[in-house]
C-alpha cells in the first residue's frame, strides 16, 4: 500500500545546525495495517510523516502508494489519497467558515474543484448522518462556524474530514496530545471505530505509550532519524509498558526521552 | 446639500466594486493587494483610450476588467511563484502598472472622454446601477459558495488545511487576486467615464479608499457570512462617498486632507476592535477569576466545617 524506500531527509544542510533527520528509513505499510509510531523528541516521527504528506520532499529515497512513486508531488496532489490530522486542533479546519463549508471541502478532495455549488440538499444530508456518527451533537450545527467549537469538537470534525472519502493512507499526528484526557478519549475512540469499518491503512504518531500498545496491529518506534524496533502484532498483543521502554534503552543504549510521553 | 448626497451614492455605487475587489484580497485572502492603486488606473486608462478611439463603451469597460485580471494575475504570480512577500509584489506591480498605464495612455497623462458616447450617456443610473450592483453580488456570492469558491476563501483561512485537502493554493490566490483586480478595473472604468476622463493618477489612496469601505461597512452592518459581509461592502462604499461629500462642505477642510481622513477612518477602525476586545478580555478574566476562586475559596470553607 505505502512503501518507503531509503528515505533520508537532511535539515539544514552545509550550516552549523546540519542535522540528520531520516537516515535510509524503509517502511511498507500493507493494506489494512494500523501502526502506531513512538520514539523520542527528534527521532524523525513528524519528518516522516510530513514526506509521506508531501510537505517535505526526501533529499533521497522514494515514497510509493500501490507501486507508483509521489515522491515528486506536491502535497496537494497527493491528498487524493492520504488523509492526515494534525496535533493542532486549530489546524484542520478553517475557523471562519461553517461546519457544513469544512465537510465540502473535504467531500471534494481529490476532485477537481469546479464551480458546482458546494452545498446541495443531497450533500447536507449525507454530512448530518457522518456528523451523527461522531455522537457530539454537531449534525444540529450544520451553520455554525468552526471557530465556535471547542479543541475537541474541532478535532473530531477533523477526523471526520480527513476519512470522509475513504484515502487509501490516513496520518494521525499525534492527534490527541493537544486535548484533555476525557477529549484524547473521546477522538481515540472515534478513531478505532473509523479505521475499523472504513478498513483505513492507519499510521499513528503517538506519545502515549498504553495507547501506542492498545491501538493497532504494528508498533514502530523511532530514535536518531532511524527505526530502530517493528513489533507485530502477536508480540504486541502481550507487551507491556515497562517492556517497551527497557527494549528502547536497550537497542538505542539510551532512555527514551519524550517530555510529552505518557506512560499510561 | 441633497445634489451632493445623491452624487455621493452614485459614485458610491461604482466604488462599491471596486472595494469589493479589495474585500477578496484583504478579508478573503488575507492579502493586503497594494496593485489596486496601479489596476484602477489602468481600467480607467484602458477606456477613455478605447472610448475615445470610438470603441463601444462596453466593449471597452469588459476590456479594462480583464486588463485588471492580467494585472492581477501579475501580482499573484509574483507573490506564489516568485514567492516574493505579498506587500511586495503589490508594490511591484503598482509602479509598472505606472508606466504600462502610461503606455495604454499613449505618453497622456490625462484623457477626456468629450463628445462621445459613455456607458451613461444612455441610461438613468438610479435604476441601472443598483440592478448592475446586485447582479455584480449574486455572481460574487455564487462563485464564492462553488466549490472552488469555497477553496479560495479557505486560502485565507486556513492554507494549510485546504493544501491537506488537494487544493493548489498558488492556484487559488492568483484567482483571488486576478478577480479583484478585474474589479477594482472595471470599477476604475466606470468611474472614468461617469467623470469624463482618465487621469494617470486616479489610483493613488485607492487601496485605502477599499479599505476604508470594507472596514465602514462591516463596522456599521456586520458581516456575519459572505453574503452579509459583501452588501455590508457595497453600503460602506456608499457611506465613505457620503462622508467625503459631506466632508468637502465643511468651510476650513481642503479637498487635499480628504486622504488624511480617509487614513484616519482607517486606523480608528484598524486599532479600536484590538484595544477594545483586549479590555473586553482582561474585564472578563479580572471577572471570572473573582468568580472561581470565590469558589474555590467557599468549597475550601465548606469543606473545614465538615472536618
Amino acid at each position: 500500500m505505502l512503501e518507503i524506500n531509503q528515505v533520508s531527509k537532511l535539515f539544514n544542510p552545509g550550516t552549523p545546525d546540519e542535522k540528520i533527520a531520516l537516515n535510509h528509513i524503509n517502511v511498507n505499510l500493507r493494506p489494512g495495517d494500523f501502526i502506531t509510531l513512538i520514539g523520542s523528541n527528534g527521532a524523525g516521527k513528524s519528518t516522516l510523516m510530513n514526506i509521506i504528506s508531501g510537505v517535505m520532499k526526501p533529499d533521497a529515497g522514494d515514497v510509493m502508494i500501490d507501486g507508483k512513486i509521489i515522491s515528486h508531488l506536491p502535497e496537494y496532489q497527493r491528498s487524493r489519497w492520504i488523509g492526515r490530522v494534525f496535533q493542532d486542533p486549530m489546524a484542520g479546519t478553517a475557523p471562519h467558515m461553517t461546519i457544513e463549508e469544512n465537510l465540502a471541502m473535504a467531500f471534494a478532495r481529490g476532485k477537481r474543484r469546479g464551480l458546482k455549488m458546494s452545498i446541495k440538499a443531497s450533500r447536507r444530508q449525507m454530512f448530518r448522518e457522518s456528523l451523527e456518527r461522531l455522537g457530539i451533537g454537531l449534525e444540529n450545527r450544520l451553520r455554525a462556524k468552526v471557530g465556535l467549537l471547542s479543541g475537541g469538537e474541532r478535532q473530531a470534525l477533523s477526523l471526520l474530514m480527513a476519512t470522509f472519502t475513504q484515502p487509501d493512507i490516513l496520518l494521525l499526528d499525534e492527534h490527541t496530545a493537544a486535548l484533555d484526557p476525557a477529549r484524547a478519549e473521546l477522538i481515540t475512540r472515534l478513531t478505532e471505530s473509523i479505521v475499523r469499518e472504513m478498513k483505513l491503512t492507519t499510521l499513528m504518531v503517538t506519545h502515549n505509550m498504553e495507547q501506542a500498545i492498545r491501538l493497532g496491529n504494528r508498533l514502530i518506534m523511532m530514535d536518531k532519524g532511524q527505526i530502530i524496533l517493528d513489533i507485530d502484532e502477536q508480540r504486541k498483543k502481550s507487551l507491556t509498558v515497562e517492556e517497551l521502554l527497557g527494549e528502547f534503552a536497550r537497542i538505542s543504549g539510551h532512555k527514551l526521552s519524550d517530555d510529552r510521553m505518557v506512560l499510561a | 446639500m441633497l445634489s451632493s448626497v445623491l452624487g455621493a451614492i452614485e459614485l458610491g455605487f461604482l466604488y462599491a466594486l471596486m472595494a469589493l475587489g479589495v474585500y477578496i484580497t484583504f478579508r478573503i485572502l488575507d492579502f493586503p493587494d497594494l496593485t489596486v492603486d496601479g489596476s484602477f488606473a489602468t481600467g480607467g486608462g484602458i477606456a477613455a483610450v478605447m472610448i475615445s478611439n470610438g470603441y463601444n463603451p462596453l466593449l471597452a469597460s469588459i476590456v479594462a476588467f480583464a486588463g485588471g485580471i492580467a494585472a492581477g494575475a501579475c501580482t499573484g504570480l509574483l507573490h506564489t511563484k516568485g514567492k516574493i512577500n505579498g506587500l511586495l509584489s503589490g508594490i511591484l506591480m503598482m509602479i509598472a502598472l505606472y508606466s504600462i498605464n502610461m503606455r495604454i495612455m499613449r505618453g497622456k497623462p490625462n484623457i477626456a472622454m468629450i463628445s462621445v458616447d459613455t456607458v451613461f450617456t444612455s441610461i438613468n443610473p438610479w435604476i441601472v446601477l443598483p440592478i448592475f450592483i446586485i447582479i455584480v453580488l449574486l455572481l460574487m456570492n455564487w462563485f464564492l459558495h462553488t466549490d472552488l469558491g469555497l477553496a479560495l476563501r479557505a486560502t485565507g483561512d486556513n492554507d494549510r488545511m485546504i493544501r491537506s485537502l488537494g487544493a493548489n493554493t498558488d492556484t487559488t490566490k492568483i484567482i483571488g487576486i486576478s478577480l479583484a483586480n478585474g474589479l477594482v478595473a472595471l470599477a476604475g472604468a466606470l468611474i472614468a467615464q461617469q467623470s469624463g476622463f482618465a487621469d494617470i493618477n486616479m489610483g493613488i489612496g485607492m487601496i485605502v479608499i477599499g479599505l476604508a469601505s470594507v472596514i465602514i461597512g462591516e463596522a456599521i452592518f456586520g458581516a456575519r457570512n459572505v453574503i452579509h459581509a459583501t452588501i455590508a461592502v457595497v453600503l460602506g462604499a456608499i457611506v465613505y462617498r457620503i462622508v467625503v461629500a459631506l466632508a468637502l462642505r465643511v468651510p476650513w477642510l481642503d479637498a487635499s486632507d480628504l486622504k488624511i481622513i480617509t487614513a484616519v477612518i482607517v486606523i480608528v477602525a484598524l486599532v479600536f476592535p484590538t484595544v477594545s476586545r483586549s479590555i473586553k478580555q482582561k474585564k472578563l478574566a479580572k471577572k471570572r477569576t473573582a468568580e472561581l476562586t470565590g469558589v474555590l475559596s467557599k468549597g475550601a470553607a465548606g469543606g473545614d466545617l465538615h472536618a
